[in-house]
């Protein structure tokens, strides 16, 4: 089974995020970067896959140069090649501009398997995945919990709500959204990260794919959310804030 | 016809019981009139399924131009497929010039794929909007809602929305007389590649969190699993239950029955004490009912301080056991 991945990097977790001077976007100049969560969890789910189905595990990415170190990461966990599409400022792409250069690289891959994270952690559209099944012509499942191959094709676990799920059978090729915790994920090793710099990377560009950046949806602004509730925050040392916080639950919640 | 198309969300019931709604068609409903209003445009809803018109009823007994009843066979059981192709067909005859639907599970799962046959971005998951010079700007969080940030609509109509849970009130919906118009797509078996089966459970929940009154969770912030009994130490002095966000019963180091958020369970105890999670709104979908909300998270900057009645900014591992400590003292 040839399985494609599509990944992004996006900045940590735990990033202390800063508007731009313009209020268009972050400041990244300070900031580390990382892989997509939810893009790790399908890029071990294909790797597992490989592992019991043989094949081959192609990573995609569009983004900037700075991304090549999420590609080499890819690699060193076990994906055979990379594909990057480098484009340093994405941001002028909307979505479907997103999957469309996804897409077109893709296609030219024939996979008969492409997987994505369900939603990445900074844009937080949730629809590349959904959006390339489209533009390919291929069935889809979002959200999914497990995969695994049948005669027919594959059988998914699909999360629903409060507590749900679903299983879906679907033909391939197919296009599958796969939700954080579907597995646990591995480390790269020594050995791989070795392998992972003679395995081939190739680059494409957005001209070269023929989309251009025509966005229909834009960002206006960016700005730090207003709080509605007004939070009493609780100072101090910690033992002063605890013994604040303690009087507060005694006198004002009265849980105490 | 050009306004607010408010598409709706039931689920059928299982083996001859009644479809039920989905408790976010009401808050999208409201949104979508409020929407017209400012906007000087008509507002109408859809439901698709197969036996709805209950259903369609009671959507016309709301203020509303008129309510499409989207009924056939083959949207008796949801598919991605099936919903798009009677969606694009209803709305290519009606041509509303934007379409909101709830931010729902099934929503992410189409509702992307019909923006992209009209060459358009569904603008998902927006938690309000305004009118400037005619033109609807949406509000949708990034960063795990860390920031803001303001959506503009361009490219030609229809514009594709979805509404995050909560963001609307569901009693705020106007009450009216509409008219139910028939639509009939038409499906035909072989477009439907998925084959969705029963839904099911995992097991019954041996914990069950809504009826606890005092309810302290964990996220992230706590880093490894073997630091999680300095939140259970906190829990048990306050006689309440532990629960934890997504992460941590995805790493293992709490059992999935514990889990508050959208996928695990919704609570609204007397108080909720968040410790170490930030507050992506999958997890305070879950716990924003809550009568008194309290958060201890180093970042300030946190989602989880807007929702807080009090908070502390500092090391979790240094306030919770000095927490311990002073309720321990103040019990006696």
């Amino acid at each position: 089974m040839k399985i494609l991945v599509s990944i992004k990097q996006v900045p940590s977790r735990d990033s202390q995020l800063r508007v731009d001077p313009g209020g268009h976007w972050i400041q990244e100049n300070d900031l580390t970067f990382e892989v997509n969560e939810p893009d790790a969890f399908a890029l071990e789910e294909a790797l597992r896959l490989k592992e019991k189905q043989g094949g081959e595990v192609v990573a995609l990415l569009a983004g900037p140069a700075r991304a090549s170190q999420t590609i080499r990461e890819a690699l060193a966990k076990g994906a055979d090649r990379a594909i990057h599409i480098e484009e340093e400022n994405l941001t002028a792409f909307d979505t479907l501009g997103v999957a469309q250069l996804l897409a077109k690289a893709a296609e030219a891959e024939k996979p008969d398997l492409i997987l994505t994270g369900l939603q990445s952690d900074d844009l937080g559209y949730g629809q590349t995945g959904v959006v390339m099944a489209e533009l390919l012509g291929l069935p889809h499942g979002t959200i999914i919990m497990a995969v695994e191959k049948i005669d027919t094709g594959i059988r998914v676990k699909r999360e629903l709500e409060d507590g749900w799920f679903q299983n879906v059978e679907m033909p391939l090729p197919a296009v599958l959204t796969i939700q954080s915790g579907i597995n646990k994920l591995r480390y790269a090793t020594l050995m791989g990260i070795k392998k992972a710099k003679t395995k081939e990377v190739k680059r494409l560009t957005a001209a070269e794919l023929g989309v251009a950046a025509a966005p229909t949806a834009s960002i206006e602004r960016v700005y730090l959310p207003q709080r509605t509730k007004q939070t009493q925050l609780l100072d101090g040392s910690p033992k002063e804030a605890a013994a604040k916080l303690v009087e507060k639950l005694r006198f004002e919640v009265r849980i105490l | 016809m050009s306004g607010v198309l408010v598409v709706t969300e039931q689920r059928a019931g299982a083996s001859g019981q009644d479809a039920v709604w989905h408790r976010m068609s009401w808050e999208t409903l409201a949104a979508g009139q409020q929407l017209a209003a400012q906007m000087g445009l008509k507002a109408y809803a859809a439901v698709l399924g197969q036996g709805i018109g209950v259903l369609a009823d009671e959507l016309a007994r709301k203020k509303l131009d008129h309510v499409h009843a989207v009924e056939h066979a083959l949207l008796a059981t949801y598919t991605a497929d099936g919903f798009t192709a009677a969606l694009e067909q209803l709305i290519r005859k009606f041509n509303p010039s934007i379409v909101l639907f709830p931010h729902t599970y099934q929503v992410r799962d189409f509702a992307p794929k019909l923006a992209t046959r009209f060459h358009q971005v569904l603008v998902s998951d927006t938690v309000g909007f305004r009118v400037e010079s005619g033109s609807p700007v949406f509000i949708r969080q990034l960063f795990q809602g860390k920031l803001n940030a303001d959506v503009k609509l361009g490219g030609a109509e229809p514009h594709f929305a979805s509404i995050q849970a909560g963001a609307f009130r569901a009693d705020q919906v106007e009450d009216g007389a509409a008219q139910v118009v028939q639509f009939s797509p038409e499906l035909t078996a072989e477009i439907i590649r998925a084959k969705p089966l029963e839904p099911f459970r995992e097991s019954a929940r041996a914990v069950d969190l809504t009826s606890a009154d005092i309810i302290v969770s964990v996220g992230r912030g706590i880093k490894e699993k073997d630091n999680i009994p300095i939140v259970e130490e906190l829990a048990k002095a306050l006689g309440g239950e532990l629960a934890a966000s997504r992460p941590i019963c995805d790493s293992g180091w709490l059992p999935m029955e514990r889990q508050v958020g959208s996928s695990g369970q919704t609570v609204s105890p007397k108080m909720y004490l968040a410790v170490g999670i930030s507050g992506a709104i999958q997890h305070l979908v879950g716990m924003k009912g809550a009568k008194t909300i309290v958060a201890i998270n180093k970042d300030a900057n946190a989602p989880i301080f807007e929702v807080a009645d009090y908070g502390i900014v500092g090391d979790l591992f240094e306030v919770v056991p000095a927490l311990v400590e002073e309720i321990k003292k103040a019990k006696g």
